[in-house]
């Protein structure tokens, strides 16, 4: 069934084959282990890869290898290096390698690959449907894939049982033992890795204080707020140290007020404790406030991973252009002066903050690139004005600034258009206004 | 309050009366009559017709039968429910509506599926001699028309509080490293043990009751097959009046002692669903 377990695996050894490895027994030595791993880093931004700073494709590679695991686990760090060398992309803590899943007709995973380096916060991010929460469940080996490699700290662990794969699973509704007490349900992990009672009489109350959870501990499920049960959920999976934790949909049973409060915490939870995690949302302001690496999914397919700033400002499919942050898809945009070079009919996306419109009565810039536009509705979304625009038979959206002269719709005023997500079959690329690069417009796309 | 209202309480009384009229017509009233006749003569002749010899030994042999019988149905009704709500395999719908077939087949049919397969016209007789074994006419053969009739009972009470829990509870149990036994030990079992004491007690009371199946397989040995049921049509056939109802008398007060059960069961388990679903 799984490689035989070796003391204190926890980064396995290559094997010859380059597969294969120890996941971590579930013995005593794992619980002691959890010491170390607990204490609260600082300088957790070490493990963290700055968003500042993507990798230069879409697919994601070594970005910033997280160095405070290694130093927990010092016995262990020298073998590292050499698995991942052997077996995996340098950093890639979890990874996926063409990994297809399929549920009779259904085609929940097509050649998936990506992968996470060690320390970051990922996130499945995807329609329903889009296949992301059974990648979630096949890296924790709920689901068996049908084909292709997944790798967790170097080793090969599509064939080890999911309880030997060192992960901490959060589930969508929590799945909390209702029948047991908040104590039982963060205690459930060591129980069954026999650790001692001392042992996991101290560890559950580490969590629980870490998780502000003290005094509740004999508290049912049943009897805890939505946020609490979080909480608890959260804790449970921590408790056997795991080295990865996942979470389905971690804020979708929370009521949408206390769901900003509980991301950050959670967020912030994650960094401190620089454990390599992986959330699935469909909710894309949530993956990308949280989550250092974005992965997005489509039927199946992985059609982006990178940083979310990346994924905003240089998405490589049209469903990215779309899915991520505003845009409005236009049809045949070559007639918009300053695209004349789109081939007919072509499609392109463009977002409310590529259309700058002009406030009357202020000279125009660019005035041979400007088009005319009919303002079509004013709606104030609190810092700004939001526009609908008609140009050449499209209707944009833009942003108008409070501080500039009032609008009202059939207004008559001029558009820039800087730029546009070009579509050319299933990729996407970014397309200037023609006329205004040709001037230099002083305009640097920063987001 | 409108014409509408009006109505609906006449309606509602005329309704509710008629219930309870036909519930004590049909169900209470010659259930007291049972009680009643077995106590005309006072406690005495009762306890003399209760403690002859072959009233008891039928009341041993049906509280045996019983015992062995909702024993292996509920051990049936675990296992199938939790393959039927755990796992997917071809033909589970088939499997669904094969656990109902005594509902729909009468008992008498239970009992000659018996006789024709282990009987002495059945494919199993030739086996069954040459190994001494005998089924049909002897105890096995009560206990297996017995599990037949209350086959569904156990397992039709534990699959709809399994499928409406899901699995996600088992599957963090498994992802933390518990077994299949400690899973169904600290996991399922709680979720499911009020529903599977109901359904023991309900496999229990029809056990204790069941007449047709049991008649067929039984061949009415006095003192070795004859279950209580049995019995006490003998002796009413037999004219053995006082004796057949102060018997019928003990199988009511056990229906009864078991209907308080299912009641408290099903009141606890409504409260401890209030605190823990939810």
């Amino acid at each position: 069934m799984c490689a035989s377990p070796k003391p204190a695996a926890f980064f396995p050894a290559p094997e010859p084959a380059g597969i294969g490895g120890a996941p971590p027994p579930p013995t005593e030595a794992a619980a002691s282990r959890s010491a170390p791993r607990l204490e609260l880093r600082p300088g957790a931004g070490g493990s963290v890869s700055s968003p500042g700073a993507p990798p230069a494709s879409g697919r994601l590679s070594a970005a910033s290898p997280a160095s405070g695991r290694l130093s927990a686990a010092p016995p262990a760090s020298g073998r590292l290096s050499a698995a991942a060398t052997l077996a995996a992309p340098a950093a890639a803590y979890v990874s996926l390698e063409g990994v297809n899943k399929s549920f009779g007709d259904f085609q929940a995973a097509r050649e998936v690959s990506f992968s996470l380096p060690e320390g970051t916060l990922g996130a499945l991010l995807g329609p329903s449907g889009s296949g992301k929460t059974t990648i979630l469940r096949m890296i924790a080996g709920l689901e068996t894939p049908d084909g292709g490699d997944i790798r967790i700290g170097g080793s090969r662990v599509n064939d080890i049982h999911p309880s030997r794969r060192g992960i901490g699973f959060v589930f969508q509704n929590y799945a909390l033992f209702r029948y047991m007490n908040v104590f039982d349900n963060v205690a459930f992990g060591l129980k069954t890795q026999k650790a001692p009672k001392a042992r996991i009489r101290e560890r559950v109350a580490e969590l629980l204080a870490l998780t502000s959870m003290e005094g509740l501990e004999k508290r049912y499920p049943g009897q805890l707020s939505g946020g609490q049960r979080q909480r608890v959920a959260f804790a449970r999976a921590l408790a056997p140290s795991p080295r990865l934790l996942l979470l389905d949909e971690p804020f979708a049973a929370i009521d949408a007020k206390v769901r900003k409060e509980l991301r950050s915490w959670l967020r912030d939870m994650i960094s401190r404790l620089g454990i390599t995690s992986i959330f699935v949302t469909h909710d894309q302001s949530e993956a990308i406030e949280v989550a250092d690496l974005v992965i997005i999914t489509n039927g199946g397919r992985v059609e982006q991973a990178g940083p979310p700033v990346e994924l905003y400002r240089d998405p490589a499919t049209p469903f990215v252009a779309r899915f991520v942050g505003e845009s409005t898809v236009l049809s045949g945009y070559g007639k918009l002066s300053g695209f004349g070079d789109a081939p007919s009919g072509a499609l392109c996306a463009v977002r409310p903050e590529f259309v700058h419109v002009c406030p009357p009565g202020e000279p125009v810039q660019y005035g041979h690139s400007a088009e005319d536009a009919v303002v079509e509705s004013v709606s104030f979304r609190g810092s700004s004005l939001e526009l609908v625009l008609e140009v050449k038979g499209f209707r944009l959206a833009s942003f108008y600034s409070l501080e500039h002269a009032p609008l009202s719709p059939g207004d008559r005023v001029k558009v820039l258009i800087y730029r546009v997500y070009a579509f050319d079959g299933d990729k996407a690329r970014l397309v200037n206004n023609s006329l205004l690069s040709s001037q230099g417009n002083g305009y640097n796309f920063i987001i | 309050m409108n014409r509408w209202g009006r109505e609906n309480r006449a309606l509602k009384t005329v309704l509710v009366a008629a219930s309870f009229a036909f519930v004590a017509l049909f169900l209470v009233l010659p259930l007291c009559q049972v009680l009643w006749k077995a106590f005309e003569f006072g406690v005495r002749p009762f306890w003399d017709s209760v403690s002859d010899t072959y009233t008891a030994k039928a009341l041993k042999l049906s509280i045996i039968t019983t015992v062995l019988a909702v024993a292996c149905n509920t051990l049936f009704g675990l296992c199938a429910a939790w393959a039927v709500t755990r796992f997917s395999f071809p033909g589970k719908g088939f499997l669904v509506t094969l656990i109902d077939i005594p509902f729909a087949v009468s008992p008498v049919i239970a009992g000659l599926v018996f006789i024709m397969t282990f009987g002495r016209l059945g494919w199993a007789y030739p086996f069954l001699t040459e190994h001494d074994i005998k089924i049909v006419f002897a105890v096995p053969g009560l206990v297996l028309a017995t599990i037949f009739v209350t086959f569904p009972f156990v397992a039709r009470e534990i699959i709809p509080v399994l499928t409406a829990r899901g699995t996600d509870e088992e599957e963090a149990a498994v992802l933390m490293g518990a077994g299949l036994f400690r899973t169904f030990r600290s996991v399922t079992l709680p979720h499911i043990r009020w529903a599977l004491l109901y359904g023991v007690i309900l496999c229990t009371a029809r056990a204790m009751g069941e007449f047709g199946a049991v008649s067929v397989v039984s061949g009415h040995l006095r003192g070795r097959t004859n279950t209580l049921p049995l019995h006490i049509e003998i002796l009413f056939r037999e004219y053995h009046t006082l004796q057949s109802f102060s018997a019928a008398a003990i199988l009511v007060a056990t229906a009864v002692l078991l209907l308080v059960a299912r009641n408290i069961v099903e009141g606890i388990s409504r409260k401890d669903a209030d605190c823990h679903v939810r």
